[in-house]
């Protein structure tokens, strides 16, 4: 449980941040509470609140955000491994808490500790969530709380870049993250005419190929 | 102003996404392996949708009708870099707003 504590000093500010930026994007606190409750992602929340107040139909926003979480199936991928003889229900729940912190710290806590059974394992996966994920419903509700009384001369509408470009920095971690974040800048910008904001998935669906190709070819290069 | 009816289809239908994501692998297709080419395309997904997302605000934010606006330009430049260098998400965005607020004050 203890590993968990550092991570909700993250996911804090975040859902502070959510809940602000959706309250100014007109959502009323239960809007706002459910879509952390339902949802529990994040970049996805900030994602969607963003493209649905840019009138774009509803299916593209939806496509757009929820590209964001494909990475979902590859922690799916990683855990089942450790997890996959859990009952049905256990993992389930896994599923639903499934976030990129309670993957980040399960992911190497599991490697290393190869005696756990996997009670254990789960032990330590809800003991992880328990102290991040209740973080993020109530900083939301503190952020739309706090949000309806901020005046709108502080550049509230930025919060949202500046919040997803402080995920994106640190996420950077080889050439082939930077070479499809540079695409996905460069082509989102030459492909912002298109119609209903679909530049950004397209840009996006790009910039996955470039980076898994330059990852291919590096490590071509290295064999 | 966002419309209710789109409100909750994204909310529910994102939902229901994100759950089926997670649940994808550790629920239905257990341990199976999954192919290597899929995998190595689900790992560039977050570096790839975000700023795609993002690079059309940082240049045209909404706030200014789409003019490019120095103050919110190198408020999110110092907010990469920053997290970039540090590695460090609560510096980043500190850094990014307290790039932003002066150079709004001096510039607006």
């Amino acid at each position: 449980m203890k590993r968990g504590y550092p991570f909700f000093l993250v996911v804090l500010p975040f859902a502070l941040l959510f809940g602000v930026v959706g309250t100014e994007a007109g959502l009323n606190l239960f809007d706002v509470l459910a879509f952390s409750v339902v949802v529990v992602a994040g970049a996805a929340q900030f994602t969607a609140v963003q493209l649905l107040s840019e009138n774009i139909p509803t299916v593209i926003a939806l496509l757009s955000s929820l590209a964001v979480n494909l990475r979902f199936a590859m922690y799916s991928a990683s855990l089942t491994p450790y997890l996959g003889d859990a009952p049905l229900w256990k993992r389930a729940a896994v599923a639903y808490l499934l976030i990129d912190q309670a993957f980040a710290v399960s992911a190497t806590e599991f490697e290393k500790q190869t005696e756990w059974t996997t009670n254990d394992r789960l032990a330590f996966f809800f003991g992880a969530v328990l102290v991040i994920v209740p973080f993020w419903f109530v900083g939301t509700l503190v952020g739309a709380l706090v949000g309806s009384a901020i005046p709108p001369e502080f550049a509230l509408d930025f919060a949202l870049p500046i919040c997803v470009l402080a995920m994106i920095g640190p996420a950077l971690r080889t050439l082939a993250h930077i070479g499809a974040a540079l695409t996905a800048s460069v082509m989102s910008i030459v492909l912002v005419g298109m119609p209903h904001s679909l530049g950004i998935l397209s840009a996006g669906i790009l910039a996955m190929i470039v980076g898994a190709e330059i990852e291919r070819r590096m490590k071509r290069g290295q064999a | 102003m966002i419309d209710s009816v789109s409100l909750w289809i994204v909310i529910i239908g994102l939902g229901i996404g994100s759950f089926s994501l997670r649940f994808v692998f550790l629920g239905l297709i257990g341990d199976r392996p999954i192919p290597e080419w899929i995998l190595r395309h689900l790992r560039y997904t977050a570096v790839a949708i975000i700023p795609a997302l993002v690079a059309p605000l940082v240049m045209m934010p909404t706030a200014t009708d789409g003019e490019f606006d120095i103050p919110r330009f190198l408020a999110a430049a110092v907010a990469l870099l920053v997290g970039y260098f540090t590695k460090n998400v609560i510096w980043s965005m500190v850094a990014g707003g307290l790039t932003l607020y002066p150079l709004l004050y001096l510039l607006g």
